[in-house]
C-alpha cells in the first residue's frame, strides 16, 4: 500500500528506465503536470487536459495512456516512458525519422503525443492497415497536418520495419 | 486550479491499497474518500477544478479487481470493477458478449480505452455512458463490496439517476456479471465522431432465442438507460411470432415509434431532445432489422 498526503509529501515515479523522487507537487497533481513541471520531460505537452487531444501520451507498464488523466500519487510503482525515453541516446527512433522524411510535422505540438502513439502501435502492430492507423491515432488531435503526413509517416516506418532500405 | 492551498493540505490524499480487503477498510475508515479507477472521468474534473479535493482510495490496480472469467457451462462472463475496455476487448470474454464488445470499442480512444473500466462507467453512471445500455439489455448484474460484506444489484436498479447509483457510501463496485445469450445482439451511437465522443444518444438491443425475448436499452435519452417493453413486444412479435413476411416492414416502424415514445431525452449542448427521440428510434430500427436479418 503506497500513501500520500498533502502537497509536501514526497513520492517515487519510475520514469524512462530511472527512479525520480517527485517534491512538492499537489497529491491531486496529473501525471502530465508532474512529468512536465517536476521532472523537467517537456515532450509531454499539456492542451485540453481531459483526454481529448492526445498530446500528453506516454506508456504506462507498456500501455498508451493520456498522463493528464492518471493520478500521479497513484501512479507509483509503475513503469512510465515518455518519448524522452523512446528516443535513442544518439540518433532518432524509426518513427521520428519517418515523420520528418514524411514532413509529418507542422506547428509540432501534437507531434511527440502522435509518435508515442505510433511507436505503440507499430509494437502491437507491425505491419498495420490504414483503418488500423486511423483508430490508433483518434486520440491524438492534429490541427496542422490534416493527418495526410501523420499516415504516410506511420506507413514508411512499417516498411522500415519490415526492412525495406531508408531513402536517405 | 480553484481551490486554497490550505484546503489541499488538509483533506487531500491518494492510497493505493494493494488488496480489496484493505481497499474496502480504507473506504470504511473514511466513507466520504473518492474512489478512483481509471481516472478518465475523476481527472477531468481535479485538473478543472469541479471537484473539491478529498482522499483518493486508488482501486485501479488491485488484482482481486482485474480478473476476467468466462463460463460457458453456466453460461456467464464476470468482468472485475478494474478491467479496461482494451483488456476486455483482447479477451475470449468479448465474442461471448458482442454488443458489449461493440460498445467497448466506441468508447473514447485508445488511450481512453486502455484507462477506462468497466467500474468506473458503471459507477459514474453517467446517461451517456456507452457500456451501460448493453449491460441493461443483457441483464448484467452489479457487484458491489463494503467492509460488512458483498451484495448483488441487477443494473437496472443500480442505477436510479443521472451520476446517481445504488452505491452505499464505503461502498465500491467489485465486478459485473453479463449472461451469455444465445440469440442475437447489437449495438450503436449517434455521435459528431467515431472518436472521442460523448453519445448523442445509443442503444443496444437483445434477442434471447432462449426465452423469445427482445430486450431493448437505450441511453442519453434520459436519466438513466431506459428499456421499451411496447417496443419489446413488437419486436418479439417480429422475431418469434407467425408474423407474414410481408408485415416485416410495418412492424420495424411500429418499432421504431414505440421506442422513440419510450425516451425522455432533453436539450443539452450535445443535441435537442428531438433530434435525440427521432434518432435513437431510427438506431434501434436498424438495431432490430440486422438482427432480423442476420439471426441464425
Amino acid at each position: 500500500m503506497s500513501e500520500v498526503n498533502g502537497p509536501s509529501e514526497r513520492f517515487r515515479l519510475h520514469v524512462n528506465g530511472a527512479d525520480r523522487e517527485v517534491v512538492d507537487a499537489f497529491a491531486g497533481a496529473s501525471l502530465l503536470n508532474v512529468l512536465r513541471d517536476h521532472l523537467g520531460l517537456p515532450a509531454v505537452k499539456g492542451a485540453c487536459e481531459q483526454g481529448e487531444c492526445g498530446s500528453c501520451s506516454v506508456l504506462l507498464d507498456g500501455t498508451l495512456v493520456c498522463s493528464c488523466l492518471v493520478l500521479a500519487a497513484s501512479a507509483t510503482g509503475r513503469e512510465i516512458v515518455t518519448l524522452e525515453g523512446l528516443t535513442p541516446a544518439a540518433g532518432l527512433s524509426d518513427v521520428q525519422r519517418a515523420f520528418i522524411e514524411e514532413g509529418a510535422v507542422q506547428c509540432g505540438f501534437c507531434t511527440p503525443g502522435l509518435i508515442t502513439a505510433v511507436h505503440d502501435l507499430l509494437d502491437r502492430r507491425p505491419d498495420p492497415a490504414d483503418a488500423d492507423i486511423r483508430e490508433a491515432l483518434a486520440g491524438n488531435l492534429c490541427r496542422c497536418t490534416g493527418y495526410g503526413r501523420v499516415f504516410a509517416a506511420v506507413r514508411t516506418a512499417a516498411a522500415w520495419r519490415r526492412g525495406e532500405a531508408e531513402t536517405h | 486550479m480553484g481551490w486554497d492551498a490550505g484546503d489541499i493540505v488538509a483533506t487531500m490524499s491518494v492510497t493505493s491499497p494493494d488488496s480489496l480487503d484493505a481497499a474496502l477498510a480504507a473506504l470504511a475508515d473514511n466513507p466520504a474518500a473518492h474512489v478512483l479507477a481509471g481516472g478518465t472521468d475523476m481527472m477531468v474534473e481535479l485538473n478543472f477544478g469541479r471537484r473539491s479535493p478529498a482522499p483518493v482510495v486508488s482501486v485501479g490496480r488491485i488484482p482481486e479487481l482485474r480478473g476476467i472469467d468466462v463460463d460457458r457451462s453456466a453460461r456467464f462472463v464476470r468482468l472485475g470493477a478494474a478491467v479496461t475496455f482494451s483488456e476486455f476487448l483482447a479477451s475470449e470474454a468479448a465474442s461471448q458478449a458482442p454488443a458489449l464488445a461493440q460498445a467497448a470499442r466506441t468508447v473514447g480512444s485508445l488511450q481512453i480505452r486502455n484507462a477506462g473500466t468497466f467500474g468506473g462507467n458503471l459507477a459514474t453512471c453517467s446517461p451517456a455512458g456507452d457500456t451501460l445500455p448493453v449491460l441493461v439489455a443483457l441483464s448484467a448484474t452489479v457487484e458491489l463490496a463494503s467492509r460488512d460484506g458483498r451484495r448483488r444489484v441487477p443494473v437496472e436498479e443500480f442505477m436510479v439517476g443521472p451520476k446517481r447509483s445504488a452505491l452505499k457510501p464505503g461502498e465500491i463496485v467489485a465486478g459485473v456479471t453479463v449472461p451469455i445469450i444465445d440469440g442475437w445482439q447489437g449495438f450503436a451511437t449517434v455521435g459528431t465522431r467515431n472518436a472521442m465522443v460523448i453519445a448523442v444518444c445509443n442503444a443496444a438491443l437483445v434477442v434471447d432465442r432462449h426465452d423469445r425475448s427482445v430486450r431493448l436499452a437505450m441511453g442519453s435519452v434520459g436519466p438513466t438507460i431506459l428499456r421499451a417493453p411496447e417496443a419489446e413486444s413488437v419486436a418479439a412479435r417480429m422475431l418469434f411470432g407467425a408474423e407474414p413476411t410481408s408485415a416485416r416492414a410495418d412492424l420495424l416502424v411500429e418499432f421504431e415509434r414505440r421506442a422513440s415514445a419510450a425516451v425522455s431525452p432533453i436539450d443539452d449542448q450535445r443535441s435537442t431532445a428531438d433530434y435525440r427521440r427521432h434518432a435513437v428510434g431510427v438506431i434501434a430500427r436498424r438495431l432490430l432489422d440486422r438482427a432480423s436479418r442476420e439471426m441464425p
